[in-house]
């Protein structure tokens, strides 16, 4: 009977997904459940009390929280901008057959994404520093302009947390598009070559269409990365708040009101916000760029 | 149809959440702290089991963020067993970083379990504690028998509705730090310094004269704006707890430090206070030469501005007509007991000796290097004039003198009592205090919107 359980066919896919299901039902449905609840309630310690909507009637007149709306959009926009051209790019000159030291960069361009984002984070905010002394500062200096105080300026403080940014992730997805690049047959760039085409028509008009997926794939996760970034505006700030809240993000908020100010109820209506925000976001782009279609078929 | 949106749906979740899985959570060691006047421990997390290992002993479990309580701890457990035979105690003491330490006990009592028995908890964290029906035991009757020699202001500190929630571990009183040497050069005698007019005067002078930074208008912190609320008599609340965060009398404080500032009597300073890296880089290197800090800077000198050693002098905070008060405590950390545990009493009653005893605070000030809250102390030469004592080495006069100076002035900002004050304080550091020193909005239109923007989110 048992034996018969184990091998059948019709079982077994469900018994190798059971760890899986398993896993996703206690640490994430349950979780998404509860903060549902949570956000219509108050929580002090022990005693907790429902507040319908009032949690979410606070958020939309709150110019904090809107704040940090805006700083994760335009962090998310500005990584989309960044990250996913220039690592194709240098996918591409990696990829290329003239390259030399294929391997060496591959490795520099990824050992930022094994370092720790607290370390980099710390590294960053003195290289951000203010004075006169901090290397950007310094290399400012070299063209003659005084110091910058970097962290405490909107628009310098935004360009610091894209650069950590770049620094961060340029690799990875240089490595998503690489692989991308590598499943593209050889024959489509030899027969281009016989057409005549040169280097440029070849990008354009072979390798971003074949990149379509990952570009569709790295365009999925770009957009939750940059709406839920955290510890890197946290490192940057020592884990204070940053100046005007210029570095506030939506999960920062999220931090401050539930973990920091113990108003657990309000920060689980924060993160549902986010959840709507980044479901709405992915689901209208992977629509438009056909993600779903294939199951018309 | 139904079943393409569906299935859209569940692709989708499951993206995000494996996502979720790879990009949360990483990373959160750090030592942040916000208005504690103590060293908070690195990124490490550490158990030990201190005190007596007799059989009989009870076992208390203790957290703190701060490595050099251990130590302290450590000893007083060691005296408490000496003297009580029958109490014997032994502590499993957890040290974890600052953030951990605050969510994991917070995370605990909402949970109503796995909570310590006794804890330390800094002050910018220690109203969210006491929010609601507090879970930490009411400390007054242990307190008691030591309660007419402490400075009673940082026992209302951690105070609520008449129950004392935490015990002390300094007064923090507010003085001024200068640096006699460079003052000297600049022909200024910081001894002369006694109201905040002489300040900006000595301030705008030793600029002329020297090219360099007097004093500090901080950013990031809020100390001298305390200090001066205090002597003015004002607060961020009123009586009944309301906000009145652009009152004249705030107003006044807030427009005295930027006329100072027009002056060039003070300036902005890297990391926005000098209690950070850049701060007390800029004063070892001379680039500024007063401070109106809290006294438990003085561990800062002796261990991170080594160069300044005899140099650095610690007078009362200028003052002005018709103030107040001389001195307000600020930061601290308050040591409070969980309350229902199994050996809760045996816990307060420890604690109520560990902390405000003599023999506490002897080695509060030995050990830790702060200002004791027991004034008995302040007053025991062998104590202040011991030679052999770091702190008195490394500074041109003695710490006790100005504490026994403003002794009956160190008043205490009620406000800091209120479960407001976090997010007060939040947006002081934050906003308001970049937007006067940096922006050069003015502090009418800077406390105006802090008044509109903390009465949206509190009340």
């Amino acid at each position: 009977m048992i034996k018969k359980f184990i091998y059948s066919k019709k079982i077994a896919p469900y018994v190798f997904i059971v760890p899986f299901i398993l896993t996703f039902l206690i640490f994430w449905i349950v979780p998404i459940i509860k903060s549902g609840m949570m956000s219509f309630q108050s929580i002090q310690f022990t005693e907790v009390e429902w507040i319908g909507l009032d949690n979410y009637k606070r958020l939309l007149g709150d110019s904090q929280f809107r704040l940090a709306v805006f700083n994760s959009v335009r962090y998310m926009i500005g990584t989309l901008i960044l990250l996913i051209p220039i690592p194709m790019i240098f996918a591409c000159f990696i990829n290329s057959k003239v390259m030399k030291g294929k391997e060496f960069f591959k490795s520099v361009f990824f050992i930022p994404a094994l370092t720790s984002v607290v370390v980099a984070g710390t590294i960053f905010r003195l290289i951000f520093g203010e004075m006169g002394s901090s290397l950007m500062n310094q290399f400012i200096g070299i063209f003659g302009l005084e110091p910058i105080k970097w962290l405490k300026n909107d628009w310098t403080a935004f360009f610091a947390l894209l650069t950590l940014a770049c620094w961060r992730w340029t690799g990875v997805n240089m490595l998503y598009f690489l692989s991308g690049l590598q499943s593209i047959p050889k024959e489509l760039y030899e027969s281009a070559q016989v057409d005549g085409a040169n280097a440029w028509q070849k990008f354009i008009k072979i390798s971003v269409p074949m990149l379509k997926p990952t570009i569709i794939y790295v365009l999925t996760i770009s957009i939750y990365a940059g709406l839920s970034m955290f510890v890197e505006s946290y490192m940057l700030w020592e884990g204070k708040n940053s100046p005007k809240n210029i570095g506030l993000t939506i999960v920062g908020y999220l931090y401050n009101q539930g973990i920091r100010k113990n108003n657990m109820g309000y920060a689980s209506a924060v993160g549902l916000i986010l959840l709507i925000i980044v479901m709405v976001i992915n689901v209208a782009q992977l629509t438009v760029t056909g993600l779903f279609k294939k199951e018309e078929k | 149809m139904k079943k393409r949106v569906f299935a859209m749906f569940t692709v989708l979740v499951l993206i995000l959440t494996t996502l979720a899985g790879c990009g949360g959570g990483s990373g959160r060691e750090t030592t942040a702290k916000e208005s504690t006047g103590e060293e908070t421990t690195g990124g490490e997390t550490t158990a030990d089991i201190i005190g007596s290992d007799s059989e009989d002993a009870v076992q208390l479990e203790l957290w703190t963020f701060i490595a050099q309580h251990q130590n302290f701890y450590e000893a007083m457990l060691e005296k408490w067993n000496e003297n009580n035979p029958d109490k014997q105690i032994s502590i499993k003491c957890n040290v974890m970083p600052y953030d951990d330490m605050h969510n994991k006990l917070q995370i605990a009592l909402t949970a109503g379990d796995g909570a310590p028995d006794i804890v330390d908890i800094e002050l910018g964290k220690f109203a969210n504690f006491t929010q609601g029906t507090p879970e930490l035991m009411d400390l007054t009757e242990y307190a008691a028998p030591y309660r007419e020699d402490i400075v009673e202001s940082r026992l209302q500190l951690y105070s609520k509705d008449g129950a004392l929630y935490g015990l002390p571990t300094h007064v923090g009183a507010t003085v001024a730090f200068y640096n006699a040497e460079l003052l000297e050069e600049a022909d200024i005698n910081w001894e002369d310094i006694k109201t905040w007019d002489d300040y900006e005067e000595a301030g705008s002078q030793y600029k002329e004269a020297t090219g360099k930074s007097f004093g500090t208008a901080d950013t990031y912190a809020t100390w001298q704006l305390n200090a001066v609320m205090a002597q003015l008599g004002t607060d961020y609340l009123d009586a009944d707890g309301n906000l009145q965060i652009n009152n004249e009398k705030l107003v006044q404080a807030l427009d005295m430090f930027k006329d100072m500032q027009d002056a060039g009597a003070i300036d902005t300073i890297a990391g926005g206070q000098p209690d950070t890296e850049e701060g007390k880089g800029a004063f070892n290197n001379g680039e500024f030469a007063a401070m109106i800090m809290p006294l438990w800077m003085m561990s800062r000198f002796t261990d991170e501005m080594t160069d300044l050693e005899g140099k650095i002098a610690i007078a009362a905070i200028p003052t002005m007509d018709g103030a107040q008060a001389l001195s307000v405590g600020g930061g601290g950390t308050g040591t409070a007991v969980v309350k229902n545990k199994e050996n809760a009493e045996l816990a307060a009653e420890f604690l109520a000796y560990a902390k405000l005893s003599y023999d506490a605070n002897v080695m509060v000030w030995e050990v830790l290097g702060f200002d004791p809250v027991n004034m008995s102390i302040w007053e025991d030469e062998s104590i202040t004039h011991d030679e052999n004592n770091k702190y008195i080495q490394y500074f041109v006069n003695n710490p006790f003198d100005v504490l026994n100076e403003i002794k009956d002035g160190i008043a205490l900002l009620e406000s800091q009592t209120s479960s407001k004050y976090p997010s007060i304080n939040d947006y002081f550091v934050a906003t308001a205090l970049n937007e006067i020193f940096e922006d050069g909005i003015s502090s009418q239109e800077a406390t105006d919107s802090a008044q509109d923007y903390l009465a949206s989110e509190l009340e």
